[in-house]
């Protein structure tokens, strides 16, 4: 039994260095689309990136298809290494030479990742045994869900011809978010910015997404999103539950944009309906501008 | 027969009924009590933490050596954090209460400037003993206010659930105590003059000082118009509303908005100068075509256009097919980081979505910018060993106090990590590390 594992992985491996090398010729043209990559981009191109440097053994980090401060240094060893100029960009160069040193089976790497495997792409060792199978269970449900070709053995799917096959391209698993914030704030955020503006402009969801932020920055105001948010009596839309209710996809952005910089408000602290306002003494903060329903002030 | 039956049915019915209306008052006042206490605990914790500031302070205040004064002042400084905390979680939104919040707040970062100092080298000064002595009878005083209310409603039962109630129905004639005592004491509150934390002090909005810098003729609405059909690059026909900002605008403004069938979009332009502040334009954006290298490229050629030389970038990064890039200004070599435009390009067509010059008109002029003190090599000496250095430059930076300073920015990398780190270029002091994010798992 052992020994007959043994065997087929040894042949395995023959066969795909075999293959790798009849195709590798044929294969740089393929390599990479046109663009210039850069620090923060995100895609494919990154996924092959960064599968090629781990290749050669430059990156070390997750492939996850997101061109972050590990990939730029590994990118800029591999120029450095190579005698290329050294300034972290893909540029038509340096994805010639990368691809000329490395390898890249799309459809291994697009397997691990659908799988949500964790695995690594280093050549010269086996593919099959880089892939960490902790979590079986799991992995035997997506297979079986799948229920596509590639929900074979991994043995199989290494092979090269299956590039032929008509698959879609390979999604990264990672996501930017601005320093010093994490997806759960983005996401408690865009909550709290759909219940209160969901009937806004996209201008006016960004304008409360600011008004957050600006509260978190404020020494009269608790000092996280948080606490801004949770804040009793501050937002409406928390204490009648309309900040459970699923975000859609604008308030997300509004989220992002209010985050790297935007503020529609000038500087607001406080927001109100004209129509609904209860307070008397709301009306006596200095009052800046408005955007849709909401009267923004200090 | 019939009716038998029907009473014995609608019998049950009422019986049932009446259990689970029982069981839902029950569950519907378990919730209220679990509500109520937790407003009881941020209350009692928010005394209970003044309590123990006021006597903090007190005791900084007798130790004669100055040394044993950072950790106290630190743990001042983690206790206004703590009060701070617990007022944000009692149901006081709209009861007028900020002030005590800023006190609170004016104490942290007196605190802390003071407790991250060398105080060996640069003791406190009189000035600063004499504002410990005021912060001492200030907090007292807060917190006499406090207890009194704290006993109050111990005494009588208050809860804090009337106190919401009575504060959404805005009933003016509702005396309710714990209200009237908060209101005592911001009124205690606002009577400490604003100059008590000495002249260092009024800088503490940092990220908010005024736009001194901004000069410039006074524009008119006509050509405001001209330049936002400029900007939002839509026809003369599309309609704009312009409007003017309000009292509360740091710097007035007229903000011009336009909504045709595929987008929406917003620009504010300083009434002086004719500056564009931020814009916006709002739009589905397709399949990715434009690289985000490409992105950045289009991103300078704007800023160029629009008169903002010598920026270069400093970040970019994708959300989907959107690129975001933060440039900021290069003088002489010098990257002077609060001059900072964040600007975001479409990548579908490269069309520029969005821009905002908040930071850069807020901050940038032409600076004497001083030949540093040290040299590379003696900053870098300064740097911890362990990281490896791949990068370096001058920079303007802000410190902790908002000032800006001249330092060497080291791009370094430990273990995993990528740091920035900021050298004080006259005094080697570390102004800033900061640990440069890497992207995020997607868990959706």
């Amino acid at each position: 039994m052992n020994i007959k594992k043994k065997i087929t992985i040894i042949l395995f491996s023959v066969i795909t260095v075999f293959s790798v090398t009849a195709t590798q010729e044929t294969k740089q043209v393929e390599a990479f689309s046109n663009q210039v990559i850069q620090q923060g981009a995100v895609g494919e191109d990154v996924i092959e990136l960064q599968a090629r440097l781990q290749y050669l053994g430059f990156y070390n980090g997750k492939i996850d298809g997101v061109f972050g401060w590990g990939t730029y240094w590994a990118l800029r060893n591999f120029q450095y290494e190579f005698g290329l100029e050294v300034d972290g960009l893909a540029g038509s160069t340096t994805k010639q030479k990368l691809a000329k040193a490395s390898q890249y089976d799309e459809a291994f790497i697009k397997k691990q990742l659908n799988a949500g495997n964790d695995f690594t792409y280093y050549g010269g060792t086996p593919k099959e045994n880089q892939v960490k199978q902790d979590n079986n269970k799991n992995q035997g449900n997506t297979n079986q869900g799948k229920n596509q070709n590639n929900a074979a053995t991994p043995k199989k799917t290494t092979n090269n011809n299956n590039k032929n096959q008509q698959s879609t391209p390979p999604k990264p698993t990672a996501v930017n978010v601005p320093n010093g914030f994490s997806q759960n704030d983005i996401k408690l955020m865009a909550n709290a910015v759909h219940g209160e503006a969901r009937g806004e402009s996209y201008e006016g969801q960004v304008a409360v997404a600011a008004v957050i932020l600006n509260r978190v920055e404020s020494p009269s105001f608790p000092n996280t999103v948080s606490g801004v948010i949770f804040e009793p009596r501050a937002f409406t839309a928390v204490a009648d539950g309309q900040i459970w209710l699923t975000p859609d996809d604008s308030s997300k952005r509004a989220v992002l944009d209010a985050i790297n910089g935007w503020d529609p408000t000038g500087n607001a602290i406080y927001y109100f309906n004209p129509h609904t306002a209860t307070s008397s003494w709301i009306w006596s903060r200095p009052q800046i501008k408005q955007i849709g329903k909401h009267i923004f002030c200090m | 027969m019939v009716r038998w039956i029907s009473i014995v049915v609608l019998t049950l019915g009422l019986i049932a009924t009446g259990i689970w209306g029982y069981q839902e008052h029950r569950e519907k006042n378990a919730i209220l009590i679990q509500a109520e206490n937790n407003y009881q605990r941020s209350f009692h914790d928010l005394s209970y933490h003044m309590d123990l500031l006021h006597d903090k302070i007190g005791t900084t205040l007798a130790m004669n050596t100055r040394e044993q004064l950072s950790p106290q002042l630190a743990e001042i400084w983690r206790l206004t954090s703590e009060a701070h905390t617990d007022v944000g979680q009692l149901p006081l939104a709209l009861l007028p209460f900020n002030k005590t919040e800023e006190f609170l707040s004016n104490i942290g970062d007196f605190s802390y400037r003071t407790a991250v100092r060398d105080l060996g080298n640069e003791p406190l000064s009189e000035e600063e003993l004499e504002t410990l002595n005021k912060l001492y009878e200030q907090s007292g005083e807060i917190e006499k206010e406090l207890r009194k209310v704290q006993s109050l409603a111990l005494k009588n039962n208050l809860r804090w659930m009337d106190v919401q109630l009575a504060l959404a129905s805005n009933d003016e004639k509702a005396d309710n105590t714990i209200i009237d005592g908060f209101k005592t004491v911001e009124k205690t509150v606002k009577g400490y003059s604003e100059g008590n934390f000495g002249p260092t002090m009024t800088g503490m909005a940092r990220e908010n000082h005024e736009y001194k810098y901004v000069k410039g003729e006074a524009i008119t609405k006509e050509k405001v118009e001209e330049m936002a059909k400029e900007l939002f690059k839509i026809d003369k026909q599309t309609e704009l509303t312009i409007t003017e900002s309000g009292d509360g605008a740091q710097l007035p403004f007229f903000s011009a908005s336009f909504k045709n069938d595929q987008k929406t979009g917003y620009v504010d332009i300083t009434k002086e100068g004719g500056h564009p502040l931020s814009l916006m334009v709002n739009r589905e954006v397709g399949k990715q075509k434009v690289s985000l290298n490409e992105g950045m490229e289009l991103a300078r050629k704007y800023l160029e256009k629009h008169g903002f030389d010598s920026m270069e970038a400093f970040q970019s990064s994708q959300y989907d097919s959107v690129g975001v890039y933060n440039f900021i200004h290069n003088q002489d070599d010098v990257r002077i980081y609060p001059d900072s435009i964040q600007i975001k390009v479409a990548l579908d067509n490269g069309d520029i979505l969005g821009f905002s010059t908040r930071d850069y008109l807020r901050n940038h002029r032409e600076r004497d910018i001083p030949e540093p003190e040290l040299s590379i090599e003696e900053a870098k000496e300064k740097v911890n060993p362990n990281v490896d250095i791949k990068d370096q430059h001058l920079a303007i930076v802000n410190n902790d106090l908002g000032e800006e300073v001249l330092a060497y920015s080291f791009l370094g990398v430990l273990g995993n990590n990528t740091y920035r780190i900021y050298i004080n270029s006259s005094t080697g002091m570390e102004v800033q590390v900061d640990m440069l994010k890497n992207a995020e798992i997607k868990f959706d």
